[in-house]
């Protein structure tokens, strides 16, 4: 019998996840609070998460002339008004101060002769993103009494009577189970990759967008722990550089590229110009036999070539790799694009957890910012960083406003459950499927029914039936996984998160009965969209079971508050 | 597989197993670093930006249309120094001053 070291921490307030939010969240803890702070990250805060490899700009600034209003009215329009008005305002007010404070903390932002902020279009400033995580990091490694657990990563809450406590966590290097109190807990983990078959299923499987390693561990949590969930119906699918799925905003907008299909028919004035319709546009010019479709770069200049080159390399080396090893720069040939597998991610999207404006989840003491908190898409580094922050002030007052004796737990038992849970994975012996076969024949159920790149997004509710059925056939499955180490162990942890995500999409799809939103959301059945469902799809799980919970909008002006 | 550790070069120092957001690089019974899994790497470049030794080469994989050139990177405080060597000895140099902004 394999079993595992055990390791006890306890800490005032735990960060599940040390990327862009769960950093901020950090170090606007310890500029606020003398509180104890762990955080527990599943590699190495220096380059985990979505930063890892730097970012290309700062998407989300209120330039000269604009105002956070103005932000709020761009995201609703962008997510068909499914969006809280009252996360988008909280957010858009505090985008300026946290860049300012990047910039001291040693970001490069590049200024005009009077010391302004140079903007790239309405809502985004120009900077070099190569070494923004080392930088956070840095400045998070330099706190007190701020302990980071890398290479520790979070399996599970520990939840009684609807109160957090803590988490169960797994030491893939050092090999431990570890059980970490807290009195407050903020949930970091960022959005869900892997769901959907990839666009390079094979040996680039994971050359994609999002990070293949953000899993959706804060989601899975959350749904096992009861937790209510909000509009997983909005996938988000990226419009991407074909194979390095680099990003394309920086050709668009730094050298000013339509999109042409193959004819060299700027298609995007057909379609519109939603983060969605873009989406859709280059899907429905490929049905319809006009594809590939480009960015047009023929005929930009040397320098924007040479610029161009650069800015990719701080962000996405891939790209600029792949022009040079073709012998064919941007200048000389257009860029062919595509479109993602759909991801669930609350930064761009309106997936996440259902948080009141101090992003406070239903269950009480747990916080969520960042990607893995609903309601508030288009948060991108900047949003995402001071959801950290408003999620870091709010659990400080909720620790100072705790009476010790509410947080007593039947500690035995619980981590016995856990324990024995764990190892009995480690212990399994000869399994039919391992969990790589398991993940494909998953990504392949949603790629087939659930709307992937396979079906051009589409799905109809015949389709989300048959996912539905044969996600669960594969969750059942899963319960036989075995691992021969601690990765392996991690490996299946993963997969299982992501069959729960999956149960929810699917769920969220099937409720929303229109079309709301072209690919994200494109149902076949309902291929309109209607009035009656200007309202949020919510979920939650209660006896086992996912229950949709159906809301009214919070617009603008109005906010939302959890009632206890 | 996007990057190719060459066991010859590698000093066993660790920090490219401590950086790899997967957590995908681990030492063989050598004390040499590799990638033991593989399929899994993002291509995120953090493990060449950390190997002093310039053992490790970033590669494009031949389905998505890589043609084996290799890439490196030198982090200096005042310069990044991006090198991508091709398959007939071609080299590109591409220098990045950390302190200069994106033009776009």
């Amino acid at each position: 019998m394999k079993k595992l070291q055990v390791k006890q921490l306890e800490t005032d307030v735990l960060i599940i996840g040390g990327g862009t939010a769960g950093c901020y969240a950090a170090l606007t803890i310890r500029e606020n609070a003398k509180a104890g702070v762990i955080i527990a990250e599943k590699a190495n805060i220096k380059r985990s998460g979505c930063l890892a490899a730097g970012v290309n700009a700062i998407n989300a600034y209120i330039v000269k002339g604009q105002t956070p209003d103005d932000y709020v009215d761009y995201a609703a329009k962008d997510a068909d008004q499914i969006v809280r008005g009252d996360l988008l305002l909280t957010m858009s007010q505090g985008l300026n101060r946290v860049t300012k404070k990047l910039e001291d903390l040693g970001l490069v932002i590049l200024k005009d002769d009077n010391g302004d902020y140079v903007a790239r279009g309405n809502r985004n400033i120009k900077i070099n993103g190569e070494n923004i995580k080392p930088i956070l990091a840095d400045a998070v490694n330099g706190l007190d009494q701020v302990q980071v657990l890398n290479q520790v990563n979070v399996i599970d809450y520990i939840v009684q009577d609807n109160q957090i406590l803590g988490a169960f966590a797994l030491g893939v290097e050092d090999e431990c189970f570890y059980i970490i109190k807290a009195k407050a807990v903020i949930c970091a983990t960022g959005g869900a990759a892997g769901l959907y078959k990839p666009n390079n299923p094979g040996f680039s499987r994971h050359k994609m967008w999002y990070p293949p390693f953000n899993t959706g561990a804060g989601y899975a949590m959350g749904i096992r722990a009861g937790a209510e969930m909000t509009t997983f119906e909005m996938r988000f699918i990226a419009l991407r550089c074909k194979d390095t799925i680099a990003p394309t905003g920086t050709i668009a907008q730094g050298v000013g590229a339509k999109q042409v299909n193959s004819k060299g028919t700027v298609y995007e004035t057909k379609y519109g110009i939603t983060t969605s319709e873009r989406v859709y546009g280059t899907v429905k010019e490929n049905q319809e036999g006009r594809g590939p479709c480009y960015l047009r770069t023929e005929g930009i200049t040397a320098v924007q070539d040479e610029e161009l080159k650069k800015a990719y390399l701080n962000m996405a080396p891939s790209q600029t790799l792949k022009w040079l090893e073709s012998g064919k720069n941007p200048s000389q040939q257009n860029v062919e694009i595509e479109g993602t597998e759909p991801y669930i991610v609350g930064g761009h999207t309106a997936s996440g957890y259902w948080v009141d404006t101090k992003r406070e989840t239903t269950i009480k003491g747990l916080f969520a910012a960042g990607d893995v908190a609903g309601g508030c898409p288009q948060k991108y580094v900047t949003g995402a960083l001071v959801e950290g922050e408003i999620a870091a002030k709010a659990a400080v007052d909720f620790i100072a406003n705790q009476a010790v004796s509410d947080r007593a737990w039947d500690e035995a038992a619980h981590t016995k459950a856990k324990k024995n849970q764990v190892e009995s994975i480690l212990n399994h012996e000869n399994p039919i499927f391992s969990t790589a076969e398991l993940e494909e024949a998953m990504q392949k159920v949603m790629d087939t029914y659930a709307g992937g790149i396979g079906n051009n997004y589409q799905f109809n509710e015949k389709q989300l039936e048959l996912a539905d059925e044969k996600i669960d056939q594969i969750l059942t499955l899963s319960e036989g996984l075995s691992a021969a180490d601690m990765h392996e162990l991690l490996f299946v942890y993963e997969l299982k998160e992501r069959l729960i995500i999956c149960k929810s999409v699917i769920a969220h799809l099937r409720a929303r009965k229109e079309t709301r939103w072209h690919s994200f959301a494109e149902n076949l059945d309902y291929p309109e969209k209607s009035a009656a469902w200007l309202k949020y799809v919510n979920s939650k799980q209660i006896d086992g079971k996912l229950t949709m919970i159906y809301r009214d909008l919070v617009k603008r002006g109005e906010t939302f508050e959890h009632r206890n | 597989m996007s990057i190719a550790i060459n066991q010859k070069t590698c000093v066993g120092c660790k920090k490219c197993l401590s950086v790899c957001p997967g957590t995908l690089i681990k030492l063989n019974q050598e004390g040499k670093a590799f990638i033991k899994y593989p399929k899994d790497c993002w291509g995120c470049s953090s493990c060449i930006k950390e190997c002093q030794a310039k053992a490790i080469d970033f590669y494009l994989g031949a389905d998505i249309g890589g043609r084996g050139s290799r890439m490196q990177v030198e982090m200096k405080a005042d310069q990044v120094i991006w090198k991508i060597t091709e398959t007939d000895g071609t080299i590109h140099v591409i220098e990045i001053n950390p302190k200069a902004s994106n033009q776009y």
